[in-house]
């Protein structure tokens, strides 16, 4: 029998269902994988025994005939997460300590479905950064190495930098991610898994850290398209205490599953050819747009004109909104306090944010103070609301000509640690091409879909209609049955 | 398309006071060294933000709801309390019930 832990999502639910093997073994195996992997720095907390516990239940369901959707699945949880009693940072020192007396929504599920959890996942710093650098806890480290004999250490990406790592790394089958702006698929770009983040609303923001809640999204990565569809199934549906929460009914994407794209059409956004884009990401992007051709598909060319005010548009919104949700740590109702002595009131909101954010953080809240405030209000952040609506437009334009985008998921492989940290602005440019799609509230996804020169895997990004996950899922699906991506990190660790 | 493209727009800068100024609006204490820092890297990114200005947006309302989705109003009725230890489990100080705080007023 295969390596348990190489096994997919897809593969522990039927095994298990099949009897090849008891929930108990499933969740020992990961929770071993976990341990001996402390070099990478996935997780801010191991909890083998919630994962213990969960596949207990489920070997006494199955006994009992009363098996759920992920009966016997291990994952992984995004430390923004909040989980009742366990410790949930946001990876800031700020949280440090902070056990929830609430479960967030998509985590309830995902218990409900049957999931066990194996330990919280580390993550940049209130999932503000694009390579895991800005974590209070450390460093992720990605499990890839490049091809050139050196141990540079490479960035798992970001923000969900240790669910792509974990995942990678074969410590957790699937995790679960979110996405402001990249965050889901920048990551698993980087570290050859996959990720979707589905269309905002699907996934209850109800119990998730927020950063900026006009584009936070929950959604999953796992090793391939399928276990995609199988983990948000679980993960979406209606939250009235989300009030944005979409009131629709979760579909049934696996079943839906299909890699043949007759009659279907491509679009390729010309603006995303960019200047200086790597041979091989465009190589790549070209590989890609055959495989979906071989797949039935027709490509056309679209056009999104505003593409390039998309990444100033996301700095001026998403900072003045972690401006506004992050108020709310002053070390009055939970959280660190820092009160010096004799200080007053005010003191103490000054002093405890200033020992409680990190310095990318604090950048954040500081632009997004300043792009709100009175003389300044108009000149950045509504002009940046009209270009997002005109963003959102030109999605709606080019989705008259096609039923899906395919573009590269970042404009590089993975970096080095500390490559980008000098400068904010290149570490920005890395979401060049995930943004967009965020702003316009678009499901996305990326597949792994080969290899650079260094040997660090590439992706492509897939970029759907509003609601129309099926679409994307499918079209990851002819690229990945295309793709035959096998490469896996050789373990170092 | 440049990745970077500089605005044509001259820049409206930020220099030292106005960095400090709007570290106190966002209650952060930034100390001297800190807040130097920050100017250029501010500049920087505000700079390259204000590119936004030569978007035509004449008629252009501001978007407001990312997914178009209509506000569900509820019944008016209590739906949560009496969680009072569960609120203050994680407060840095609470006392008789209370959040506590320092002193306010002299």
């Amino acid at each position: 029998m295969a390596v348990l832990t190489d096994l997919t999502v897809a593969q522990i639910r039927d095994g298990f269902r099949a009897g090849d093997f008891s929930a108990r073994e499933m969740a020992e195996a990961f929770n071993a994988n976990v341990a001996a992997a402390k070099a990478l720095n996935a997780f801010i907390v191991e909890t083998p025994e919630h994962a213990l516990a969960a596949a207990d239940q489920a070997d006494k369901d199955r006994a009992a005939g009363s098996l759920k959707p992920l009966s016997g699945v291990p994952i992984g949880m995004k430390d923004l997460f909040c989980t009742q009693g366990v410790q949930t940072t946001a990876a800031s020192h700020m949280l440090e300590g902070f056990k929830p007396t609430y479960e967030s929504f998509v985590s309830q599920k995902l218990w409900d479905a049957g999931a066990g959890m194996l330990g919280k996942l580390n993550l940049d710093q209130f999932a503000m950064g694009s390579s895991n650098e800005t974590s209070y806890f450390g460093n992720v480290i990605s499990p890839w190495r490049r091809n050139d004999g050196g141990n540079a250490a490479l960035a798992p990406g970001g923000s969900s930098g240790g669910s792509s790592a974990a995942i990678a790394a074969r410590l957790c089958p699937a995790a679960t991610g979110t996405d402001t702006g990249g965050s889901i698929r920048q990551p698993a770009a980087f570290t050859g898994i996959t990720g979707i983040k589905p269309t905002y609303g699907r996934c209850s923001r109800w119990g998730v850290v927020a950063f900026a809640s006009s584009l936070d999204q929950a959604g999953p990565m796992a090793r391939d398209v399928r276990d995609c569809a199988i983990m948000l199934e679980n993960m979406a549906g209606f939250d009235p205490r989300d009030a944005t929460s979409l009131d629709l009914p979760v579909p049934q994407w696996e079943a839906g599953l299909s890699g043949d794209l007759k009659g279907k059409k491509v679009g390729i956004p010309k603006e995303y050819r960019v200047d200086g884009m790597p041979a091989d990401i465009e190589a790549l992007w070209n590989r890609g747009m055959a495989w979906l051709k071989d797949a039935g598909a027709e490509i056309v060319e679209v056009s999104l004109p505003h593409t390039r005010y998309a990444l100033p548009t996301y700095y001026i919104i998403a900072p003045a909104e972690a401006s506004s949700n992050l108020a709310r740590y002053d070390g009055v109702r939970y959280g660190l306090r820092d009160l010096p002595d004799g200080a007053n009131l005010q003191d103490m909101y000054a002093a405890t944010r200033a020992a409680g954010f990190g310095p990318e953080v604090k950048r954040r809240i500081i632009i997004g103070t300043y792009v709100l405030s009175a003389g300044y209000y108009d000149a950045y952040f509504t002009q940046a609301c009209k270009v997002r609506a005109l963003i959102a437009r030109d999605f709606e334009e080019a989705f008259k000509r096609c039923d899906v985008l395919l573009t590269p998921t970042a404009p590089s492989a993975a970096f080095a640690l500390g490559e980008k940290q000098a400068d904010p602005l290149a570490m920005y440019l890395n979401d060049v091409f995930t943004v967009p799609a965020s702003l316009a509230g678009l499901p996305a996804m990326s597949v792994p879909a080969g290899l650079s020169g260094e040997g660090l895997p590439l992706g492509l990004q897939i970029i759907g209609p509003a609601l129309d996950e099926q679409a994307v899922l499918n079209a990851g699906l002819a690229i990945e049955e295309r793709a035959g991506f096998t490469a896996r990190a050789e373990k170092w660790w | 398309m440049d990745w970077r493209a500089d605005a044509s727009a001259p820049s409206m800068s930020v220099d030292l006071t106005t960095v400090k100024k709007i570290a106190g609006l966002a209650r952060i204490a930034v100390g001297e060294a800190e807040a130097e820092a920050l100017v250029p890297e501010l500049n920087g990114i505000l700079h390259w933000v204000e590119q936004l200005g030569e978007v035509d947006v004449v008629g252009v309302e501001p978007m407001t709801a990312v997914i178009p989705n209509t506000l569900r109003l509820r019944d008016d009725v209590v739906t949560d309390g009496n969680v009072r230890d569960k609120v203050l489990a994680n407060a840095p100080q609470a006392e008789h019930g209370f959040f506590a705080v320092p002193k306010v007023i002299e």
